[in-house]
């Protein structure tokens, strides 16, 4: 008989601790801050978030695990040894700092942003306890655990959507996000009881024990099964084509650093989780598991990066961009389909981890100068005319039952974050346009985005080391669609703006600190991860 | 450590460039860096001539770890092959930042200008000096998004769209490239040029070798540019203010063919061998397109354009012979063009400057009679590219029809006895078009319809000419300057193919 009193290694899940403490620092500071002082609340989330990046990179190098459960032997009769729900390894570690630096940027993009369409406390709780479950994603070795990560991640991002107030496509986006989710989930879990049933364990190297061990249950075609619904239920979260279709509207709709939010902290943890289940769970499954992902990668790349072409509105396309980035992320790992050993599948699950890193540092990088160019465009704008941000809540108001396609309307008629309404930005503010450039060009592949270059160089070699020539040529041809819309967007920051008349230099504006840091910290370590991507690369896959 | 200065000096350069305030200090400013970056390039001569002991001289050679997880090193260095090509990179932009001095075109903005000419010049000589697959690659792409600006911002009308278009292209091309680079590695385990070229081709199988030579010949023929992925050319540089038409025919172009002789000539030689065919009726399929072309354009710097079409037709044709006199004969034809071409480029760009109009109608003939100093250099850039013995062009031209008389073993004879026909007649073809721009723009009665109070060539243009019209004639009089530092490191490239 096992004991119930567990030892815990609270170092171990100390950056989850840290989250913890965070939000309910956020909910206590928010109950004692005088209402006009609210917004001082997202710095004590900042500040959280600070917090579980140091504890994440107090974790280097060590390798610890807890709640833990003895060795026992599976239905079926196939002994296994001690098993952890909660593992630190050098995986866990390095996507745990990728996670809360990451929510540490977007929180820092928020300070100036979000206080004027959001609730601030409710938002900064929401952001903390997301990342939280994103933390315990990544540590997690057992399927329960690995569930309770998830929605917790996923939970508070439904109502982060639909937290803009008098929004009417920020509630529709929600809704529509909450249906996609719950529908992701429910397939997954259904994957994972099917799995349980078969086995009899939650344990991720149980599972990969069991189905090594009894060849009766190897062959089955509910195995089969289960992983597609395990990957159904990731594509969702990834956004891999065809459960990507969620991804436009959402992050269009959503406040722009949640959206940042979504498309970095939310993707990685999703990458994270599908790679601990299907090399975890499903090793001996490498050519069911990566055709679907090789295929279902290829077909990310392509559709994203056509819709992208497109897209008048940046959020859609940085949003169909990300759908065309998950593609390229899985792809190295689709090699697991022609099996050449577990030292090629290793490189090939170091360089996706490599290529998250490096998308994440450059795709934030992109949503928080976004958020900064809507920032300076209400701080011009409010002097002149009737003000962007008036005349949006007017529009949003007015066209209350107009559906969403005025919905849209009003929104571009404000100058949100279109394509024409950011034109000019480099007469307003000059290191912002070019900061965007940077990132634009990064996304692309290109020098002096160097980042973005060696993240091609990665993912390309991976895939031919893996054997997967056809996959590299569809990746090739990618690229140069790609090319071809950050190019345009990029390009448009330096000519005068369509919507706005030309009035010779426009006044330049001064940009809020924390935004202006927000924007630096993206950018120093994009060009750091650039020039030093060995920071990165090379990062083992991850031990039971 | 020279090779690094030689890289970070413009590198400097090209950060500090936009904090000078000043218009006419920020051009200064890239005068001096692009002189100081000429010098340097100056001072790698001594270390290559003489005895060389392996391809590249360890003298000038950088070797360092960069990222170990990629097998990717930081690896560079001069040799006979590449030295030629830094120092016309070096030159050129010397030349061209002496000419922004005299003209910038609208919107001025000459500390941008300044910043992203130098940003080209990092990518030109990094791609001549790498010696890292990957490293290659990365310098290869440096030079699309400052050239994409530079077109799309100080360009003609149509600018934008021929940005776009040669953007698109070019990163076409180099995606092929990476996708070849990747091809190799997965075979033989390594991204350093030098060990491979050493292996040459000895570990990669039959197969892989011709797939991977293809996506290189592709990536590369479409920068060189080979008929028919030359469709960006002309609208590039009919398009880009003068600096970038001369910089873009003067160097970028090189790029390509520098890749074929440096990276898949010599690590692929098998697959060199069965796709040389190939390239060789490409080559001279390009060369007679191009001259027909230049017969019939009306707009000078679009001839011009053209004529590059038509000229690497005949680099790629040494290349495609697989011999080191064809070799040869390419890097000096490469040598040659970018001089000539650069030149003439720069002539074309002063008339488009002073009448604002490139169409030859509206010029109407004797340029000579008006503007005697600009007309007769336009004579003698003519007389220069259409490959007059005693002037650059001839050399490295009358060398590749040579080579293909007797090409590398493994290839047809026949074949490129053919070849070595139509190319000949090519080169009349070439005369033919040269002689109809001479007669219709240049020299004849002045009978333009255009201003006729134009000034001749200022002091500052003559500054950045006059270097390239005494190069033109002293490699005219003495190839040797080139093929000397040339012939000994591309045997020891071609080496493979003696055995």
């Amino acid at each position: 008989m096992t004991t119930l009193l567990q030892s815990i290694d609270y170092v171990a899940i100390g950056p989850i601790l840290a989250g913890g403490v965070g939000v309910v620092a956020v909910l206590v500071a928010d109950l004692a801050l005088p209402l006009a002082r609210r917004a001082a609340v997202l710095w004590v989330g900042v500040v959280g978030a600070l917090a579980a990046l140091a504890c994440s990179l107090a974790l280097a190098g060590q390798r610890r695990a807890t709640f833990c459960t003895p060795a026992t032997t599976l239905p079926g009769g196939v002994p296994v040894g001690r098993s952890c729900s909660y593992v630190v390894d050098r995986f866990t570690v390095f996507l745990l700092v990728l996670l809360s630096a990451a929510a540490l940027v977007a929180l820092l993009a928020s300070v100036a942003t979000v206080p004027d369409t959001s609730p601030p406390g409710e938002y900064t709780l929401l952001v903390l306890a997301s990342l939280t479950g994103a933390m315990t994603l990544v540590g997690a070795r057992d399927l329960v655990t690995l569930v309770v990560g998830l929605e917790t991640l996923t939970l508070p991002t439904y109502v982060l959507v639909g937290l803009r107030r008098r929004d009417q496509r920020s509630a529709e986006a929600a809704v529509k996000f909450l249906l996609v989710s719950v529908t992701a989930s429910a397939l997954m879990l259904l994957g994972m009881a099917l799995v349980y049933g078969l086995t009899g364990s939650v344990h991720l190297d149980r599972i990969a024990a069991a189905l090594a061990g009894r060849a009766e249950i190897r062959g089955l075609p509910l195995v089969t099964a289960a992983i597609v619904l395990v990957l159904a239920g990731f594509g969702f979260k990834v956004t891999l084509v065809p459960f990507h279709w969620w991804a436009p509207d959402v992050y269009s709709g959503a406040p722009v650093p949640v959206a940042a939010y979504l498309a970095t902290v939310s993707k990685a943890a999703g990458v994270a989780g599908l790679l601990l289940i299907v090399l975890g769970a499903f090793p001996a499954y490498g050519e069911v598991w990566g055709g679907v992902i090789a295929v279902l990668a290829a077909a990310s790349m392509t559709l994203g990066n056509l819709v992208a072409l497109r897209q008048r509105d940046v959020v859609r396309l940085l949003a169909w961009s990300s759908v065309a980035h998950a593609g390229y992320l899985l792809a190295p790992i689709g090699i697991a389909l022609s099996a050449r050993g577990r030292g090629v599948l290793d490189t090939a699950v170091a360089a996706s981890l490599g290529y998250l890193a490096l998308y994440v540092a450059m795709n934030l990088g992109a949503f928080v100068c976004v958020a900064a160019a809507d920032s300076v465009r209400r701080t011009a704008g409010a002097g002149t005319a009737a003000g962007a941000g008036a005349g949006a809540g007017a529009g949003a108001g007015a066209g209350a039952g107009a559906g969403a396609v005025a919905g849209a309307g009003t929104a571009a008629a404000a100058g949100r974050s279109s394509a024409e309404g950011l034109g000019g930005l480099a007469r307003r503010h000059p290191w912002l346009a070019a900061a965007f450039a940077f990132f634009l060009v990064c996304l692309a592949g290109l020098p002096p985005g160097l980042a973005g270059l060696v993240a091609k160089v990665v993912v390309f070699r991976a895939t031919m080391l893996g054997g997967l020539g056809w996959l590299v040529v569809v990746m090739a041809v990618n690229t140069v669609i790609g090319l071809a819309y950050y190019l345009r967007v990029a390009a448009g920051l330096f000519r005068a703006s369509a919507v706005e008349p030309d009035t010779g230099l426009a006044e330049p504006v001064r940009l809020a600190p924390s935004l202006v840091a927000a924007v630096g910290v993206a950018a120093v370590v994009t060009v750091l991860l650039g020039f030093g991507p060995q920071l990165a690369l090379g990062v083992t896959p991850f031990t039971s | 450590m020279m090779v690094i200065l030689l890289l970070l000096v413009p590198l400097v350069g090209a950060a500090v460039a936009p904090l000078v305030r000043d218009d006419r200090a920020a051009r200064w400013f890239g005068v001096g860096v692009t002189a100081a970056t000429f010098g340097l390039s100056l001072g790698l001569l001594p270390g290559v001539r003489g005895p060389v002991v392996s391809t590249v001289d360890a003298r000038h050679a950088v070797d360092m770890r960069w990222i170990p997880a990629l097998d990717v090193r930081f690896h560079l260095g001069v040799d006979g092959v590449s030295l030629p090509l830094v120092l016309l990179t070096t030159l050129l932009c010397l030349l061209c930042a002496v000419y922004t001095l005299a003209s910038l075109p609208a919107p001025g903005r000459a500390p941008i200008f300044v910043s992203l000419v130098l940003l080209i010049e990092v990518g030109m000589i990094g791609t001549f000096v790498a010696l890292d697959l990957v490293l290659f690659f990365v310098f290869f792409e440096v030079v699309l998004v400052p050239m994409y600006f530079l077109i799309a911002v100080w360009g003609g009308e149509r600018a934008r769209h021929a940005a776009m278009k040669f953007v698109l292209y070019t990163l076409l091309g180099s995606v092929l490239v990476l996708v070849g680079i990747v091809t190799v590695y997965a075979s033989a385990g390594t991204f350093d040029i030098v060990a491979l070229s050493a292996q040459g081709g000895g570990r990669i199988a039959h197969g892989t070798q011709v797939a991977a030579f293809l996506a290189l010949f592709l990536g590369f023929a479409v920068k060189a540019p080979l008929y028919p992925l030359h469709t960006w050319l002309p609208d590039a540089h009919t398009e880009a203010p003068t600096v970038g038409s001369v910089l873009l025919a003067g160097v970028l172009l090189k790029m390509g063919t520098y890749g074929l002789v440096r990276v898949a000539v010599p690590v692929l030689p098998e697959g060199a061998r069965a796709l040389a065919p190939a390239l060789g009726v490409l080559a001279v399929a390009g060369i007679i397109v191009g001259s027909l072309c230049c017969l019939v354009q009306r707009d000078v710097k679009r001839l011009i354009a053209y004529s590059s079409v038509g000229h690497m037709g005949f680099v790629l044709l040494g290349i495609a012979t697989l011999t080191p006199t064809g070799t040869n004969a390419a890097l000096l034809a490469n040598i040659a063009h970018g001089v000539i071409t650069g030149l003439l480029f720069f002539l074309v760009g002063a008339v488009k400057d002073r009448y604002h109009t490139g169409d030859l109608g509206d010029l109407g003939s004797g340029l000579m009679a008006r503007l005697p100093v600009l007309g007769g250099l336009f004579l003698l850039a003519c007389v220069a590219s259409l490959g007059l013995p005693g002037l650059a062009g001839f050399w490295g031209e009358a060398l590749a029809l040579l080579a293909a008389f007797r090409p590398d073993a493994a290839l047809s004879g026949v074949l490129f006895a053919v070849l070595l026909a139509v190319a000949a007649v090519g080169t009349a073809l070439t005369a033919a078009y040269f002689l109809r721009l001479l007669r219709e723009l240049v020299t004849g009665p002045d009978v333009s319809r255009v201003d006729g109070t134009a000034a001749d060539a200022g002091r500052l243009e003559l500054a950045a000419w006059v270097p390239l019209v005494l190069l033109a004639v002293l490699i005219g009089l003495y190839p040797a300057l080139v093929l000397g530092l040339t012939d000994e490191p591309v045997r020891a490239l071609l080496g493979v193919f003696a055995r």
